[in-house]
C-alpha cells in the first residue's frame, strides 16, 4: 500500500515520540510576523535560552503595518514597538528579516512562496493560522500558538499528534467567472467549518490540477477556515516550474535534483486515506458569506437561509448572524447595498488577483458611495502589478492601491471599518468584529466578486457585471 | 500526586458555537509585546460597547465572578491562531474550558499553557450548561485522571485528547524541556535533510 503525502513528510521530519505519546517533529522553515512572535523571544530570554537554527527562520512584518504612510516611527507608538521588539530580536539572533522597503517585505504567505521559501516537502511552521497557504506546494505547513513559536526556535522541533488525512476530490471543469476562492468557500460550506477538525486536507481532482499556484494558495489558505489542521496539494509540474528561477530556489543541475526529491514526497496513486469526499466542481458558483463564519455562504443567485429550517443552536447561530449582519433570512443576497471594498490578505493578494480584477474593471467606475482599497499582498506583487501598469487601471476606477500589508483583513493597522459599515472583501475571516470595528459587516467572496460589487455598490454576479463569458 | 490530577472551582456558560479567537480577543489588543495585559480585554466587544460601557454580559455578572471553569458549546475557539486568546483566558481567570469540540490550535495552546480543555457530548454537556446557570455557587471537582467530574451532585465523565490527558498526569504539559533533551536525533534529521549546514 502507498503512502500519502502527509505520511511521507511526516516520516521524514519525525525525530521520536514523547512520553504523552506526542511526536516531536522537525521544522524545515520557520517564518515569524511582529504580532505572535515578539513575546516568543521574550519567553526564550526568561528562560535562558537561544535560537537553536536561526538559518531555518525568516521574519516579515505583516500585521501592523499602515498601508499609507510607512515612515518610521509609525503612528501608533504599540505598532512601532513591536516593530522595534521583531527588530531587535532578529538581529540578536542572527535571523533575516525581510524589512520594509528592501523589495522583500510583504505578508508572511506571500513572501515565503515568492521568494522560494517555500518548498515541496518541508514541514512550515508560523504563528499565524493562515500557514495552510504554503501547503499549495505539498508542504506540512501548521499555525502554532506563541508558546510553540518559542519550541521551534528553541529546538527546531514542535511537539505534535498525528492528523488524519482527507482527499477531497474537485471533479470537473469551474465554469468561467468561478474562481479558487469560490471553490474554498464552497468546499468549507459544503463541509462546515469544523468539518476538518482532526483532520489534514488533501486537495485534489481535476480542478485543483489545473490551477495556477496562486489559486492553489488561495485553496490551502482557507483549509483552516474549515477546521483543517492543514492543507496540501500535491507538487507536480506546475509547482516546479513556479519555484524554477526564484530567488531562493537551487539552480542548474541542482534544481533538477531538488524537483526528483519534491516529486517523490507526492502521494502516490494506492494512498490510504481516512476518508475521500468528491466535490463536483462544475457545480460550483460565485459564493458569497451572509453571516459571520466562512461556512455560512450561499451562491451569488441564492437567498439567505431560513434559521427555522435549522435546529437547535445552529438555528440560534443563524439567527444571531442575521441579527448581526442586519440582513433578512429569505432575501437575495445579491443586491445587498456594501460601503467598502477591499481586495488583499493573504488568501487573495497576489499578481492574478489583482490581473484578473484589472481586466475587468477597465472602463467602469467604483460607485460613488463605495469606498474602495486594493492592498498588494508584498512589495514584490505591488512592484510586478505596478509594472504592469495595474496600479493605475485601479486608481482609475475608484480604487486606492495601497502599499503592502495584511490591513483590512484583520485591521490592526489603521485600515478598519467604521461603525456597522458593510464590506465586500477578499479576505478570509467574516468573524463579528474582524474588520475593525465591532459592529462592522463582513461579506467575503472572490476578488473579481468584490469588484463587482464595488462598481454596482452592492453585490453582483462578476458574470454579469464584467461580461464574463468563455474566458476562465 | 500531581496538583494537576484535580481542578476545582465555580462555573460560568459563555454560549455559542463556533466562537472564534477574535471574539475571545479583539486584534486591537494584540498589540502588545507581552501577554500581561490581556485579561481585562477577554471577550471585550461583547462585554463592552463602543463607550466602554457594559453590556450586562454573563462574565460579567456578579453571581459568576471569580468562576473558573468555562463551559461552551462547540467548536470553541476557530479562526486564528492567536495564543493570545488562551492567555486572556487565562489571565482573566479561567482554568479549565469545557465544550463539545475545540479548534485544534486553541486547544493546543490552551494544552501547552496547562489550562485543561474537556469534551463533552452535546447532550450531556448542555444538562452541565443548564446547570451553571442555576447554581453560579457550586463548585466544579474534576478528576483528570479518572475523567470524570462532579457538580451540582451530578456526575458527568468527560473524553480528553490522550496525549493531552497524559501530559497533565505526569504535569509536563509543557514539552519545551523534553522537546530540548533530543539535540542529536534532532541534528540526525536536520543533517539528513540537508539543513545541518545551516545551523
Amino acid at each position: 500500500m502507498g503512502k500519502n503525502l502527509y505520511q511521507k513528510v511526516w516520516s521524514d521530519h519525525l525525530v521520536g515520540t514523547l512520553e504523552n505519546g506526542q511526536f516531536q517533529v522537525f521544522v524545515a522553515l520557520h517564518l515569524i510576523h511582529e504580532v505572535t512572535s515578539p513575546q516568543a523571544f521574550g519567553m526564550l530570554k526568561d528562560k535562558g535560552l537561544g535560537v537553536a537554527y536561526p538559518k531555518r527562520t525568516f521574519a516579515t512584518v505583516d500585521h501592523i503595518i499602515p498601508t499609507d504612510d510607512q515612515s518610521r516611527p509609525f503612528s501608533d507608538p504599540m505598532a512601532e514597538r513591536m516593530m522595534e521588539v521583531l527588530s531587535e530580536a532578529t538581529e540578536t539572533h542572527g535571523i533575516e528579516f525581510f524589512q520594509p522597503n528592501t523589495g522583500s517585505q510583504g505578508i508572511v504567505h506571500v513572501v515565503g512562496p515568492e521568494l522560494g521559501l517555500t518548498q515541496p516537502g518541508m514541514t512550515i511552521c508560523c504563528g499565524d493560522s493562515h500557514t495552510s497557504t504554503h501547503g499549495a506546494f505539498g508542504c506540512i505547513a501548521l499555525g502554532i500558538g506563541t508558546s510553540q513559536v518559542r519550541d521551534v526556535l528553541a529546538s527546531q522541533t514542535l511537539a505534535m499528534d498525528p492528523l488524519k488525512v482527507r482527499r477531497i476530490e474537485v471533479t470537473g471543469e469551474l465554469a468561467s467567472g468561478v474562481t479558487a476562492k469560490d471553490v474554498t468557500l464552497h468546499i468549507i460550506r459544503t463541509l462546515g467549518v469544523n468539518g476538518g477538525v482532526g483532520y489534514a486536507y488533501e486537495y485534489a481532482g481535476p480542478v485543483i490540477d489545473a490551477m495556477s499556484m496562486e489559486e492553489r494558495m488561495t485553496v490551502c489558505n482557507m483549509s483552516i477556515e474549515g477546521g483543517a489542521r492543514c492543507g496540501y496539494i500535491n507538487p507536480d509540474a506546475t509547482t516546479f516550474e513556479f519555484l524554477r528561477g526564484r530567488e531562493r530556489v537551487p539552480s542548474g543541475a541542482d534544481f533538477d535534483a531538488a524537483v526528483a526529491r519534491w516529486g517523490s514526497y507526492a502521494s502516490d496513486v494506492d494512498a490510504e486515506y481516512d476518508d475521500v469526499v468528491v466535490i463536483d466542481g462544475g457545480a460550483i458558483e460565485p459564493t458569497v458569506t451572509w453571516g459571520v463564519t466562512p461556512g455560512q455562504a450561499i451562491s451569488i443567485n441564492e437567498r439567505i437561509p431560513d434559521p427555522a429550517l435549522a435546529a437547535g443552536l445552529d438555528q440560534e447561530l443563524m439567527e444571531d448572524a442575521l441579527r448581526y449582519m442586519q440582513l433578512d433570512s429569505e432575501a437575495p443576497i445579491a443586491g445587498t447595498k456594501i460601503d467598502v471594498a477591499f481586495i488583499g490578505s493573504c488568501t487573495n493578494g497576489r499578481l492574478s488577483d489583482f490581473k484578473a480584477v484589472a481586466e475587468a474593471i477597465k472602463g467602469h467606475q467604483v460607485a460613488n458611495h463605495v469606498r474602495a482599497i486594493a492592498v498588494p499582498g508584498s512589495e514584490k506583487v505591488d512592484a510586478d502589478a505596478k509594472a504592469l501598469g495595474l496600479d493605475h487601471i485601479f486608481r482609475e476606477a475608484g480604487f486606492e492601491w495601497r502599499k503592502p500589508g495584511c490591513s483590512m483583513c484583520l485591521a490592526m493597522n489603521p485600515d478598519k471599518l467604521v461603525g456597522d459599515e458593510i464590506c465586500a472583501s477578499s479576505s478570509n475571516r467574516n468573524f463579528m468584529g474582524r474588520q475593525g470595528s465591532s459592529t462592522g459587516r463582513t461579506l467575503l467572496m472572490s476578488p473579481i466578486m468584490v469588484a463587482a460589487a464595488a462598481v454596482q455598490g452592492q453585490v453582483a454576479d462578476a458574470r454579469v457585471v464584467f461580461d464574463l463569458k468563455e474566458v476562465g | 500526586m500531581s496538583e494537576q490530577l484535580n481542578r476545582s472551582g465555580r462555573g460560568v456558560y459563555v454560549q455559542g458555537n463556533d466562537i472564534d479567537t477574535d471574539r475571545i480577543i479583539p486584534a486591537r489588543f494584540l498589540k502588545c509585546v507581552t501577554f500581561d495585559e490581556l485579561g481585562p480585554a477577554l471577550f471585550y466587544d461583547e462585554r463592552f460597547d463602543s463607550d466602554d460601557l457594559p453590556k450586562g454580559h454573563i462574565l460579567d455578572n456578579p453571581a459568576h465572578r471569580g468562576a473558573s471553569v468555562l463551559v461552551t458549546d462547540a467548536n470553541f475557539g476557530c479562526g486564528s491562531s492567536r495564543e493570545h486568546a488562551p492567555q486572556a483566558l487565562q489571565k482573566f481567570g479561567i482554568e479549565v474550558i469545557i465544550a463539545e469540540s475545540f479548534a485544534e490550535i486553541f486547544h493546543g495552546n490552551c494544552t501547552t499553557l496547562g489550562m485543561p480543555c474537556l469534551v463533552m457530548p452535546a447532550e450531556q454537556r448542555r444538562a452541565l450548561a443548564g446547570l451553571v446557570q442555576q447554581n453560579p455557587d457550586a463548585e466544579f471537582l474534576i478528576d483528570i485522571e479518572q475523567c470524570t467530574l462532579i457538580f451540582a451532585n451530578q456526575s458527568f465523565a468527560f473524553g480528553m485528547k490522550e496525549s493531552a490527558r497524559e501530559a497533565f498526569l505526569t504535569g509536563r504539559f509543557d514539552p519545551l524541556n523534553e522537546l530540548l533533551l533530543g539535540q542529536e536525533a534532532i541534528r540526525s534529521v536536520a543533517e539528513k535533510l540537508g539543513y545541518a549546514e545551516t545551523v
